[in-house]
């Protein structure tokens, strides 16, 4: 039976003739009891005539209606909930196995819960109930049938077969709705068109307590949804979202009186092809006085021509992250795409070399790379390698094994030479802020083969084995200073280490403060990195080739061999 | 993995100017005989403005007695400050602003001028305190000034100024007059 009261049917009666329908009735009576959603609502619009053609005989249900379906706080309702669920035990088994198990601890729901026992004895005294015409369906003037046929199970069936063809991986699912703008206008309408009586019988109601159509459609459709997908959950949070958009042809026509009434709520927006967006309509409504309102608009709202059509589903998974560390071993590999003018500079790169595989696997949309910081062009990275993370968008697979991350690490390697990658593994969003963490504070490890001009001997370097801590005063290198500021950061060379290879060439090995620009540190830089190796040697140096020995953060884990 | 890919260190390697920088010059600017400058422009647009080796300054032994960044009462290129990744409140230069004016010691003066349209970065303040960078490194340590033309003039820097080849030949011309006017 309907939770409704006699003060409720003048309302009912008033919405049922405006042209609403059954399920825009209950989310006016503000009823909350999620299975009256999920009924037929051929079902629903026939308890409803029954309810306001049987304004007599309706009397009597009044004792086992609920007395206040509105979520009221008070004792009394709770008591006479309670002791009416006590009366149906037995139904309950089955609907609480259809109830997503992961919903917000909200007061509505538990209301709901409640309630199920009054709904199930209103089930079975309905059936006892003479059958009354059958009602032409139009559209809703409210929902424009996103309550209608888009809760049907038909309805439900394409939403869940666009689910599979997508093939996602997933255990649970969360719905999102989006709505054209102009059903907020069609329920203000509505509102005020029933606002006098509703005020009259319950003097707590506001427009506030009308169960929003989201909300409404999401009760009467994400059990079938669920059930088409196989029994899955729907859930209020879910790493995988199925997202419906309903639009209608005459948003634009419906809302057209806000922009001349409330013009300041409507600027246009960049990425946006109607200025009348859910907000701004919300906005304009919260704002327009009744009495304007009602000059502009019909109330209640009028037929409409056509209901909501339904666009595509859109599926998306929450990003998965990859982390790893990287070596990389070729001088003309570029660590991220390096594009001049539309132009490709280098064939590849780093990023490229490891995301292809990775999104291969994970059947990623789209990915983000990430690094603990980064090498030239020209630069090898050597040893452990240079920590990383990829950010993998919308991936459709997102479950791997330790064996199967260990078999995209080989795809990985054996599909290029130039890059190499180890201790890869999926990693949660926070642990992100590992890498970047301490980009300054850490310290990285350098060869670099330095050029002199002046020829050498072993000795003529060994006095630069002995330098320790040594700040330098690095003016930001003129390579760099048409993206990054202008500025004089102070770095330290830990220790440096030398190895003499000719009277013009010897291996440096530095161990430094990252973020410490080591070419400019051998050159000079016009003299602007002081000290420098120039002044060091007393000659002009210069920098042949560059390898990073290692970057010493200790994230991700080292994962065993 | 290690070393598989050294290079043959016998051959000179490419300077630092040679590997990131183009030379443009100017010659005879403001119409002063020989007073050359030269702008090493970077590939990522930025100018370096330096004297070219053949400016009179870098000639006959001379030596420097003075450098001045103040090339007015009201402006001085010292009180150049710039800000943020896009260098906010740099000084705009246009192709005849004066950077500097260096005195000699045999009290001849010469003016430098930006030669290219440009935000000015940096001055050189090294050179006040040891003016023989300048001539003993004019193209590197004793740079003038780091001049960042406009994002979409970059492309046109060269278009006032000269190649290193026609440089040359201004240069070898320049000789061969002098040979043929004997005074």
């Amino acid at each position: 039976m309907l939770p409704l009261k006699e003060k409720d049917k003048p309302v009912v009666q008033k919405l049922l003739s405006a042209g609403c329908c059954a399920r825009c009735v209950l989310r006016f009576c503000c009823v909350l009891v999620q299975s009256l959603y999920r009924q037929p609502i051929q079902d629903t619009l026939k308890q409803l005539q029954d309810f306001v053609s049987n304004l007599d005989s309706s009397k009597p249900n009044e004792s086992t209606a609920v007395p206040e379906p509105h979520p009221a706080e008070g004792d009394e309702s709770h008591d006479a909930t309670e002791a009416k669920q006590g009366e149906d035990d037995s139904e309950q088994g089955t609907r609480t196995a259809m109830e997503p198990p992961d919903d917000p601890p909200k007061k509505r729901m538990k209301l709901d819960e409640d309630l199920k026992g009054s709904d199930a004895s209103a089930g079975s005294k309905d059936a006892e109930a003479p059958p009354a015409p059958a009602p032409a369906l139009g559209i809703c003037v409210v929902c424009l049938g996103v309550l209608q046929e888009y809760c049907s199970r038909d309805h439900a069936r394409k939403v869940a077969e666009a689910v599979k063809t997508e093939d996602y991986h997933f255990d649970t699912i969360v719905l999102s709705v989006s709505l054209p703008a102009q059903l907020c206008v069609r329920e203000h309408s509505c509102w005020l068109h029933v606002k006098k009586e509703m005020r009259e019988k319950i003097m707590t109601r506001v427009k506030d307590d009308i169960v929003p159509v989201k909300e409404a459609f999401k009760w009467s459709v994400q059990g079938l949804i669920a059930m088409e997908l196989g029994g899955v959950a729907v859930v209020t949070r879910s790493s995988f979202e199925v997202g419906m958009e309903f639009k209608h042809t005459a948003t634009d026509s419906d809302c057209h009186f806000l922009a001349t009434t409330c013009a300041d709520c409507f600027r246009p927006t960049k990425n946006k092809d109607s200025v009348f967006t859910r907000v701004a309509v919300v906005k304009a409504l919260e704002k327009i006085p009744d009495s304007k309102f009602l000059i502009h608009y019909p109330s209640p709202p009028g037929r409409p021509t056509s209901s909501c059509t339904s666009q595509a589903i859109q599926c998306l998974h929450t990003s998965i992250y990859v982390a790893g560390r990287y070596n990389k071993y070729s001088r003309s590999l570029s660590q991220t795409p390096w594009i001049i003018d539309g132009r490709r500079m280098m064939e590849s790169s780093v990023e490229e070399l490891i995301a292809e595989p990775l999104a291969n696997s994970f059947r990623a949309k789209g990915f983000n790379f990430s690094s603990s910081g980064r090498e030239d062009v020209d630069v090898r990275t050597l040893g452990k390698g240079r920590p990383f993370a990829m950010e993998m968008l919308n991936p459709h697979r997102c479950r791997f094994t330790k064996m199967e991350m260990k078999q995209i690490q080989e795809t990985i390697n054996t599909s290029s030479d130039k890059i190499a990658v180890r201790d890869l593994q999926i990693v949660t969003r926070e642990c992100m802020g590992h890498m970047k963490e301490g980009e300054e504070e850490k310290t990285k490890s350098y060869t670099a083969l330095v050029w002199t001009q002046k020829a050498i001997e072993k000795d003529d370097i060994v006095f630069l084995d002995d330098i320790k801590e040594l700040t330098l005063d690095q003016k930001t290198p003129l390579r760099v200073l048409h993206r990054r500021a202008l500025a004089v950061r102070q770095r330290v060379i830990h220790s440096m280490n030398t190895r003499f290879r000719d009277p013009h060439h010897f291996y440096l090995r530095l161990k430094t403060q990252a973020g410490t620009y080591i070419k400019e540190f051998v050159h000079g830089d016009f003299g602007r990195t002081k000290p420098n190796l120039c002044q060091l040697l007393k000659m002009d140096t210069d920098i042949l080739e560059l390898d990073v020995e290692s970057v010493d953060v200790d994230w991700p884990p080292a994962i065993s061999e | 993995m290690d070393c598989t890919e050294e290079k043959d260190i016998e051959t000179p390697a490419p300077s630092v100017i040679e590997r990131y920088f183009t030379r443009w010059y100017k010659a005879d600017v403001k119409g002063q005989a020989c007073e050359d400058h030269c702008i090493l422009q970077h590939s990522n647009r930025l100018c370096v403005l330096t004297l070219a080796e053949t400016h009179p300054i870098l000639q006959d032994g001379r030596t420097i007695k003075n450098i001045n960044y103040k090339i007015s009462n009201g402006c001085s290129r010292l009180n150049n400050k710039v800000a943020g990744k896009s260098k906010r409140g740099g000084q705009f230069l246009t192709e005849f602003a004066p950077v500097c004016r260096i005195t000699c010691t045999d009290e001849t003066e010469y003016t430098i001028y930006s030669c290219i349209r440009g935000r000015l970065l940096e001055v050189n303040e090294d050179i006040l305190v040891n003016s023989s960078l300048l001539l003993k490194k004019p193209s590197t340590d004793g740079y003038i000034a780091l001049i960042l033309p406009k994002f979409e003039e970059s492309k046109l820097v060269k278009e006032n100024l000269l190649s290193r080849e026609d440089f040359e030949v201004v240069v070898s011309k320049r000789a061969a007059d002098v040979q043929s006017q004997p005074s």
